[in-house]
């Protein structure tokens, strides 16, 4: 019955726009499940399964043996899915009276089948399911069960589920290979811990609180070391005899999109630190490392076009010697030293900023407008490397948000417990010729009783609807905030915005004097 | 030789005409003399001076539009016959709500069937359909594409027992068409074994009301109002699609938005209304009950009121039936 109880545990993660919502539904799942298929559908969500020989055109073949090509066309111009099309026609076979197979049934025989016998197997399991198991199935062998749960999200479950903390399972996850029946084991009180010794795999990281003023007055100086906040991406770059990898901040292997970094990463070491595209030493802006982070395979012209190194800040273990324990003064002497003995290629070290006060350093924050630099980082010298986000140990101290007045020109009902309320807003700046661009979207930032005047406000001076979003009259101004202003292709505008959200309603303003295009323009950097 | 049915039943502006009999058959706007076959505003429509229908559909329209129900009203049972200027006319069971009729018209010895809107499904809260074999069969095709085969409905809604059982602090919210789907909502939950009081939005009271006159066991049935909040937590409620995902549903808590629809089968339309759990509920004929009636009524000619005719007509030409499309104005804005 696994296919088919699989099948509702994908429809209803679809569906559910909460994250609270897909947890219950993930650890039901490994409450009723048995092994091995709990485990196998936990290797689908977390997206590591993948079969070589079920391409969507062995589904396209087997449907048009079976239904009228009229009728086909039909159906697929209709649903626009195919995947979902094929489920939704397959004709049900009334002789077919085989249960439905197991999840571990179907990968175990098309990891054993030839080629030519595929399409048969496969149409004798779809004979034998619903639409909604066929679907499944389809979406399994296919990959890409696209259902807004991540790994992260199934090891969240996993660890609520157990009582062990996540980040104990995030340690041996990669250790363990699917349908992970040692770590069911262990997560039961069944088994041992799997021991992840000489295996590639991924650290949780230690993360940073946000610095407020009213924190800097209880810190002494000499305790503190600084660095800059590059605008990259968090990696943790691991490699030794069992193999190299390079992990994204939740734990996603990034290393196929990145050759060029696992290639330089001939040492034994787990090392932390910013992915980033540089050039002649200097940072290139986010959107250019963008351009990587969306191509799982780079082409040599993307190589030579968007370089990336990385720029370390940590070193967690050397040569299998675990140094987390160490404070962050050790760590980093060596870091040092095993950067100058190692010399790997593309990669060097974030310098460390000297300063006697915070004074001095706020004002080195304030006069850093580099578009590669977010602001600063404050790390305790005697801290040891720390899973999570602990208080009083890193923080990061952002450089100042910018901001702009903007039109709200269309409004979208949100999702969950906003689906009542239209909570998504895209606004847009006056151009030169008097005609009003989107430059964003923003779902943030306001309070509670601010969402319930913009909602109240959207109703009200709606001009036009289209589907779930609402045109309305241009005639209410919002301060947008944002880190940074980058330049963008993909808008009107040609321009794009970090992060915004919506700072303050700006109920006092006149549409017509809110900021032009222009102003937003010009605080991209280096334009 | 048997006059056709297409040189005595015309398709006017108004609507579907028998021509010797005068009467129009869900006439878009206000006639002399209108046959109604169902309940649905896209259907009967108000201001008709006379207006024939079975007594459960009549009472529903004074229900919905009171004055404007038709001057004179005639309530004709199923399986009886009346005599309408030499035109027989009898009612069957429609199947797809209470009160819903098929329309049965004999003229010289032809023999043409309005179905208006229909399933073949069992439905606990109205008789089932009975095929009546015809010259002319006129069907609705609201779900005439072969992804549309709806599944077990009890199955569907079990599914939403057993969301209740996963997520007991948070209320579960139904939308649901006011006249049909949600009495027959109601009865299904009550025949899984669902015994708490279902809890109702007000617009949807006044016709549970007049099906529970009717006979039709519903249950305890309460107001779902604000003052109820406490109590909703962990219930089941039921309210118009228009009103469940807007601003009335805040008054639940942590509302699983549930929609009881055929049109629930497309992902995409679950997904653009923001539905957490969608059923796929049908109150009209699927595709393989499209197809299995045109066999039923044994027609050689079947006229389309509105829906996808050209998927219908196309695999209806594959049996030999010839398949024509009225294109009739006004009907299926009430669907689902």
């Amino acid at each position: 019955m696994s296919i088919p109880a699989f099948a509702t545990l994908l429809e209803r993660l679809l569906f559910s726009p909460g994250r609270h919502a897909k947890l219950a539904l993930l650890r039901q799942w490994f409450e009723t499940q048995a092994d091995p298929d709990r485990g196998v559908g936990l290797a689908a969500i977390a997206g590591e399964l993948s079969f070589r020989t079920a391409k969507p055109g062995l589904f396209r073949a087997l449907i048009a043996e079976r239904t009228d090509p009229v009728l086909f066309a039909m159906s697929y111009d209709y649903v626009g899915d195919l995947a979902e099309t094929i489920a939704l026609l397959w004709p049900r076979d009334a002789r077919a009276n085989a249960p439905p197979p197991g999840l571990a049934e179907v990968v175990e025989t098309l990891e054993l089948a030839a080629r030519g016998e595929v399409p048969a197997i496969i149409a004798g399991w779809l004979d034998t399911l619903d639409a909604g198991g066929r679907l499944a199935l389809i979406k399994l062998v296919t990959g890409g069960l696209r259902v807004g749960a991540s790994a992260r999200l199934a090891k969240t479950a996993l660890a609520e589920w157990s009582g062990h903390p996540v980040n104990d399972i995030e340690e041996v996850w990669h250790a363990v290979p699917t349908p992970y029946l040692p770590l069911f084991a262990w997560l039961e009180g069944r088994g041992p811990k799997p021991d992840p010794e000489g295996q590639p795999v991924f650290r949780p990281l230690m993360l940073a609180h946000p610095l407020e003023e009213a924190d800097i007055a209880n810190l002494t100086p000499a305790d503190w070391a600084a660095e800059w906040k590059w605008d990259g991406i968090r990696v943790q770059l691991t490699a030794g005899p069992g193999g190299r990898r390079l992990w994204s901040r939740g734990g996603e292997n990034i290393s196929a999109s990145f050759p060029e970094i696992v290639h330089a990463m001939d040492f034994h070491a787990v090392a932390d630190g910013e992915l980033l595209v540089l050039r002649d030493g200097v940072v290139a802006p986010f959107s250019d490392l963008q351009q990587r982070l969306n191509r799982k395979s780079p082409t040599a012209k993307m190589l030579a076009e968007y370089p990336a190194a990385v720029r370390l800040y940590d070193l967690l273990f050397e040569a299998g010697e675990d140094l987390r324990p160490l404070p962050f003064d050790t760590r980093r002497a060596r870091l040092e030293a095993w950067h100058a003995s190692a010399a790997p290629a593309l990669m060097d070290l974030s310098e460390l900023i000297a300063f006697d006060s915070f004074e001095t350093l706020e004002s080195l924050r304030a006069g850093a407008r580099a578009a590669s630099m977010e602001g600063l980082m404050l790390k305790r010298r005697d801290s040891a490397y720390e899973a999570g986000r602990m208080r009083g140990k890193w923080w990061k101290w952002k450089r100042g948000t910018q901001n702009v007045d903007a039109v709200l020109m269309y409004a979208q009902r949100g999702h969950g417990k906003r689906s009542s309320f239209y909570s998504d807003y895209t606004f847009g700046l006056w151009r030169d010729d008097g005609e009003l661009v989107p430059v964003g979207k923003a779902y943030s930032g306001f309070t509670d009783a601010e969402l319930l005047f913009l909602d109240k406000w959207v109703r009200e001076h709606t001009t036009k609807r289209f589907g779930p979003v609402r045109e309305v009259e241009r005639g209410l101004v919002l301060e947008v905030e944002f880190d940074a202003a980058q330049r963008s292709s993909r808008h009107k505008s040609g321009v794009a915005m970090r992060f915004p959200r919506i700072a303050r309603i700006r109920r006092d303003k006149p549409a017509e004097e809110a900021d032009r295009l222009e102003t937003l323009l010009a605080m991209i950097p280096g334009r | 030789m048997p006059p056709h049915p297409q040189t005595w039943l015309r398709v006017t502006p108004a609507g579907l005409f028998c021509e010797p009999g005068g009467f129009y058959i869900d006439p878009g706007r206000a006639v002399d003399r209108a046959i109604i076959t169902h309940g649905h505003s896209d259907h009967a429509r108000p201001g008709h001076t006379a207006v024939l229908a079975t007594a459960e559909t009549l009472a529903v329209m004074r229900a919905r539009m009171g004055a404007g129900s038709g001057e004179t009203q005639q309530a004709l049972g199923y399986g009886e016959t009346l005599d309408l200027k030499g035109v027989s006319v009898t009612l069957r069971p429609a199947g797809h709500v209470l009160g819903s009729a098929q329309v049965v018209m004999e003229w010289r010895g032809a023999r043409a069937v309005v179905s208006g809107d229909y399933k073949r499904r069992h439905d606990p809260t109205c008789p089932p359909f009975e095929p009546v074999s015809c010259d002319v069969f006129v069907t609705e095709a609201t779900f005439a594409l072969p992804v549309f085969t709806h599944p077990p409905a009890l199955e569907e809604a079990r599914k939403l027992l057993d969301s209740v059982a996963l997520f007991p602090e948070r209320t579960h919210v139904i939308g649901a068409y006011s006249l049909g789907k949600a009495q027959r909502m109601i009865a299904i939950l009550r025949a899984l074994g669902w015994e708490a009081p279902i809890w109702l939005h007000g617009g949807l009271i006044p016709l549970c009301a007049l099906y529970q006159e009717f006979g039709v066991e519903l249950g305890e049935l309460l107001p779902a109002t604000v003052a109820n909040k406490a109590s909703l937590v962990g219930a089941i409620v039921i309210g118009p699609p228009s009103a469940v995902a807007d601003k009335w549903a805040r008054r639940l808590n942590e509302p699983v938005l549930c929609m009881a629809s055929g049109w629930m089968r497309l992902r995409q339309r679950a997904k653009q209304g923001g539905v957490e759990l969608p059923m796929v509920i049908s109150d009209h004929a699927d595709w393989p009950e499209l197809l299995a009636t045109a066999d039923d009524v044994q027609a050689p000619e079947i006229w389309i009121t509105h829906g996808r005719e050209d998927a219908l007509i196309h695999a209806l030409g594959l049996r030999g039936i010839k398949g024509r499309a009225l294109h009739l104005v006004g009907l299926g804005e009430d669907e689902e």
